[in-house]
């Protein structure tokens, strides 16, 4: 077996599931899923089942919106689409996990100059 | 914004939980099949499909809980779970909840009724607009009754014009006697009435508008303007039935054609602002600048601050008007001298509702411990409860339910139930309210406004929520707290577990009594000042007399009594009318002794100055207040019961006579500290009161309780109504049978002797005690109720615990009997436990209350508040149903049959 998969950071899936949506447009919860999981190379533990959590959580604050469709083989789902609003929100959680990033490089980066010998 | 937004989602998400349900169940389904359809496309066979496709889901029920937690609020939810479990227990368990409620209800109840009473006298501001800028101008207290808490009206004019921070400055006349008015209607029999006149800008001062009509204006306070009247709310609806056109029509008062020009409003209520318990029908103008200008002190004076004006800052200017206040501007030397050190000005609430604020505090502290022994008593309940249903809570705990899952159970069980109490009590304080404001007999301020208002309201709610914390708290915890498989582990009546128990109920038990001895003490305490009161001598025997109020008019050709010979023949007239009067009703069986005098002890005074031993001079520095006043006629005293030392008037003194006097015993005693008379007797004694012949004492009667009951009472001086012009006659009369009896007769002959004599009921002086004792009685009645509530829930307490320890220990009797224990042994045992905690409870009790006794010590009369008596019988009654309610199960536990005991087991 290869190295274990990543859990998911809080808040970090909400971030995954806007972005998603701004790059897809509008999907249902499986797509969503499947979509986040490939894109990660499989490297992330996601319980699909969590999805609809963080969707709901979204919705509540009104940066996605639903509508009930027809999928590709005729099934009733429903859409996610992002909003005008969800696009704002993505771009400053974009913005401030960036930094998080930044900082965490800088930080693992200093660790290793430590490493050499004084 | 969006923090509300999304808070209106989420309780629009509990609210459609099912329909949110439904769309997640959907949404599943379909995501599954899509998986699955995934997964055969990558070549896994139908059940490897399927088993793939719910693994990365990642469980179906954990999505939903997740989805659910997401969305709504799981408080809510829990709650609601919470609330429906608990209805269906409480609703199995109908007895429990029955105690529970009505022991809530009571405690409740009785705290909600206190706080209205308290918020409607001490919280609220007065019933007027910007209520604090209301100042009562008054001389500190002394004793000489209301001529010495009163201003003459120069005095008041003075005032009014050289003080700076008064908006206005208006006054009452303070000598107006019940049924001082003639309503005649139709020709029909006069009817009583009781009016008050008031300076003409009262209503401005005050800031009341009527509800109907207008008030007075400056015109109508002059000397000779036509007769106006403003009705109060209550009497126009009973007099004149609420007559909506009213306004503008003239009625005949003490036989003048008057203009009503207006309908005071409802919430308007002279006497229960001024003067607690007497009932003010009209309203007149006073005739500032009449006649009155020569009548002395008569008015009280109420003062509207300018807004941002201190109180110190009115006292400053009002002490600094003093010095162009006079007595009567006719007489100038006085001024400056006459109202100095007296002119200070009280917040007019202060003034209303100061002296109750202490029985106030009493009566809620009362209140407050009764609510704490309902919720110890609560409490011990649900401990009972709890512990039997200890399993239970176990079993949810090994189902995965948290402590503060189960706290929270607890909690909503005993919120629920005083929120019930809550209900009921709210009812019964209802009942009391109204029954309470329609006691117009109490002298307490401001009842009649008494109602249930929205502060009582959220008084309600905050006592309910905390009284279910409180007695909710106690039982949770222990519960939680306690190691809860141990419970599912004990069998039958456990032992570890429900010692503790018994434990924590033994220690509410002794809290209980001990609040219960507290109430107790503090009840007798009251009672017993109560009683002592009762039992003052008053220097009038209240007993089986009576007084009626009789209508006479001067002959207008005798003139206004202003001049020497006018006097003379007004006082001549009235001597020959009042004797032939009371002849007459001396004359009718049953009578023992009739007599006339214008004031009544305990019912208004005033005061002439102070007459001086003739001869002696009068100490430079002698600020003494003069005695009160009466004018009487020969009989008045002995009809009233009192002692008289020396010789009653008799008709024969006359104008043409030796003026004479009669003083009562503390006068006396005054007097003779000054004169050299022979055994310090005053009788056949002269005063000096200004004039040539001075006053000769005929006699020397027992001091009076002429203003209170209980306070300071000023000295006494009786004037033969012969000789002076009294201010209104009250017929007393002193009678073998119940005065009820003789009503009729006495009426038949004040209306062959006047067919203007209105109808006016018989008051037995008993009444004018009753009156003067009503706020002492009310407390006392009040807190002996709450303490006799104390006593029954402590009661109650102690029964609950004695009857659970013996349940308990059914098992352990029954050995010991069948071992050859007897049943004696038995009951002593039981009721030994029970002495233990009454005594603890006691101790605790006493010790509290002597600590608190400088709360209550204001309120006694003549008893100490550390009364050794009071204590010593509290503690015996206590003692007393201790036994009782231990002595039931003490009784079951000796019947317990061991054979029955042990095979239970």
């Amino acid at each position: 077996m290869g190295p274990s998969k990543l859990d998911l950071l809080q808040g970090t899936l909400d971030l995954m599931v806007l972005h998603t949506l701004t790059a897809m447009g509008a999907m249902h919860g499986y797509g969503i899923a499947r979509r986040i999981e490939q894109v990660s190379g499989n490297q992330v533990l996601l319980n699909q089942g969590t999805i609809y959590a963080s969707l709901v959580r979204l919705e509540q604050h009104g940066w996605i919106a639903t509508n009930w469709g027809t999928s590709d083989n005729n099934r009733r789902a429903k859409f996610y689409s992002i909003t005008a609003a969800g696009k704002r929100q993505l771009a400053k959680d974009a913005h401030h996990w960036q930094r998080l990033t930044d900082v965490m490089d800088r930080v693992m980066a200093m660790g290793k100059e430590g490493e050499e010998p004084a | 914004m969006r923090v509300a937004g999304r808070s209106f989602r989420r309780v629009r998400a509990f609210l459609g939980k099912r329909a949110l349900d439904s769309d997640l169940d959907v949404e599943l389904a379909t995501h599954l099949e899509m998986a699955i359809e995934d997964n055969l496309a990558r070549g896994l066979s139908p059940a490897e499909a399927r088993r793939v496709a719910l693994i990365s889901i990642g469980g179906l029920q954990q999505a939903r809980e997740k989805h659910r937690e997401a969305r709504g609020i799981m408080m809510l939810d829990i709650l609601g779970q919470d609330v429906r479990y608990t209805l269906r227990t409480l609703g199995r368990d109908r007895g429990f909840t029955a105690v529970a409620v009505l022991i809530l209800a009571l405690a409740i109840g009785a705290n909600v009724a206190v706080f209205s009473v308290v918020n409607n006298i001490l919280l609220r501001p007065l019933p007027f607009p910007n209520a604090h800028q209301l100042v009562w101008v008054a001389p500190p207290p002394s004793k000489c009754g209301l001529s010495c808490a009163t201003y003459s009206t120069d005095a008041y004019d003075e005032f009014r014009v050289n003080t700076r921070t008064f908006q206005d400055v208006t006054g009452y006349f303070a000598f107006s006697s019940p049924d001082n008015l003639k309503l005649t209607r139709n020709g029909g029999a006069p009817i009583p009435a009781t009016s008050i006149d008031v300076i003409q800008n009262f209503f401005q001062v005050l800031g009341v508008q009527p509800a109907m009509g207008r008030a007075f204006t400056a015109d109508e306070g002059r000397h000779g303007a036509a007769p106006v009247v403003l009705l109060s709310d209550a009497w126009w609806r009973r007099q004149f039935n609420a007559d909506p056109n009213i306004v503008g029509k003239t009625i005949d008062l003490n036989g003048h054609q008057t203009t009503v020009v207006g309908v005071l409003p409802r919430t308007f209520d002279f006497g229960a602002v001024f003067s607690p318990g007497a009932k003010v029908d009209a309203i007149t103008p006073l005739d500032l600048y009449g006649p009155p200008r020569d009548w002395g002190n008569i008015i009280t004076m109420i003062g509207r601050m300018k807004p941002g004006v201190t109180l110190g800052q009115a006292q400053g200017d009002a002490k600094a008007a003093e010095r162009y206040m006079c007595w009567n501007n006719r007489y100038p030397n006085g001024c400056g001298k006459d109202y100095k050190d007296s002119v200070v000005p009280v917040p007019l609430k202060d003034y209303v509702s100061g002296r109750m604020r202490k029985s106030l505090v009493v009566l809620w502290s009362a209140v407050g411990a009764i609510l704490l022994i309902a919720c110890v008593n609560l409490s011990n309940l649900l401990l009972a409860r709890a512990s039997a249903r200890s399993k239970e809570f176990a079993m949810r705990g090994a189902l995965g339910a948290t402590r503060v899952r189960i706290v929270g159970q607890l909690l909503t069980e005993s919120l629920i139930l005083s929120g019930a109490g809550a209900v009921v009590g709210l009812g019964l304080a209802f009942a009391l309210v109204r029954w309470l404001a329609h006691q117009g007999s109490i002298a307490l301020p401001l009842l009649g406004l008494l109602h249930v208002d929205s502060a009582a309201l959220a008084w309600t709610v905050l006592v309910a929520l905390s009284a279910g914390i409180l007695f909710g708290l106690v039982p949770g915890l222990r519960i939680a707290g306690g190691n809860m498989q141990e419970a599912l582990k004990e069998s039958g009546q456990g032992v570890g577990h429900s010692r503790r128990h018994e434990r924590l109920r033994s220690v509410l038990v002794v809290t209980e009594v001990a609040l219960a001895c507290m109430l107790l003490v503090g009840a007798g305490l009251l009672l017993r000042s109560f009683l002592k009161v009762l039992d003052v001598d008053l220097g009038f025997q209240p007993q089986r007399a009576a007084a009626v109020k009789v209508d006479y008019e001067d002959n207008p050709a005798d003139g206004n009594g202003q001049d020497d010979a006018s006097s003379r023949k007004i006082l001549a007239r009235r001597a020959a009318y009042f004797h032939t009067l009371i002849d007459r009703v001396n004359a009718l069986p049953g009578v023992e002794a009739a007599g006339i005098t214008d004031y009544l002890p305990l019912a208004g005074n005033r005061s002439w100055g102070l007459p001086f031993p003739k001869g002696v001079k009068r100490p430079e520095n002698l600020h003494v207040a003069g005695p009160l006043v009466y004018v009487i006629s020969p009989g008045y005293l002995r009809a009233m019961g009192t002692r008289l030392r020396g010789r009653d008037f008799t008709w024969n003194d006359r104008t043409d006579t030796q003026n004479v006097v009669v003083i009562d015993e503390a006068f006396a005693k005054f007097l003779a500290a000054y004169a050299q008379w022979p055994n310090n007797d005053p009788v056949g004694q002269v005063l000096d009161d200004g004039s040539k012949t001075g006053l000769l004492v005929a006699g020397v009667a027992q001091a009076m309780h002429a203003e209170s009951v209980e306070g300071e009472n000023g000295w006494q001086i009786y004037y033969p109504g012969t000789q002076n012009q009294a201010t209104g006659s009250q017929l007393v009369i002193r009678t073998t049978l119940p005065p009820a009896q003789l009503a009729t007769s006495v009426m038949s002959i004040l209306r062959e002797m006047n067919p203007k004599q209105s109808a006016v009921e018989f008051k037995p002086i008993q009444m004018l005690v009753d009156h003067s004792n009503s706020p002492r009685r009310f407390f006392m009645f009040l807190v002996a109720a709450f303490a006799a509530l104390g006593l029954l829930l402590a009661a109650l307490g102690i029964y609950g615990v004695i009857s659970y320890s013996v349940t308990r220990q059914t098992c352990e009797i029954g050995i010991r009997m069948a071992l050859g224990s007897s049943a004696g042994r038995v009951q002593r045992e039981v009721l030994t436990g029970t002495l233990r905690l009454a005594l603890y409870g006691i101790a605790l009790g006493c010790v509290a209350s002597m600590a608190a006794a400088r709360l209550i010590a204001s309120l006694l009369f003549d008893t100490s508040a550390w009364d050794f008596a009071t204590y010593g019988i509290m503690a015996v009654l206590l003692v007393i149903v201790a036994v009782l309610s231990g002595y039931i199960p003490a009784r079951r536990a000796s019947r317990i049959s061991p054979l029955v005991a042990l095979r239970a087991n």
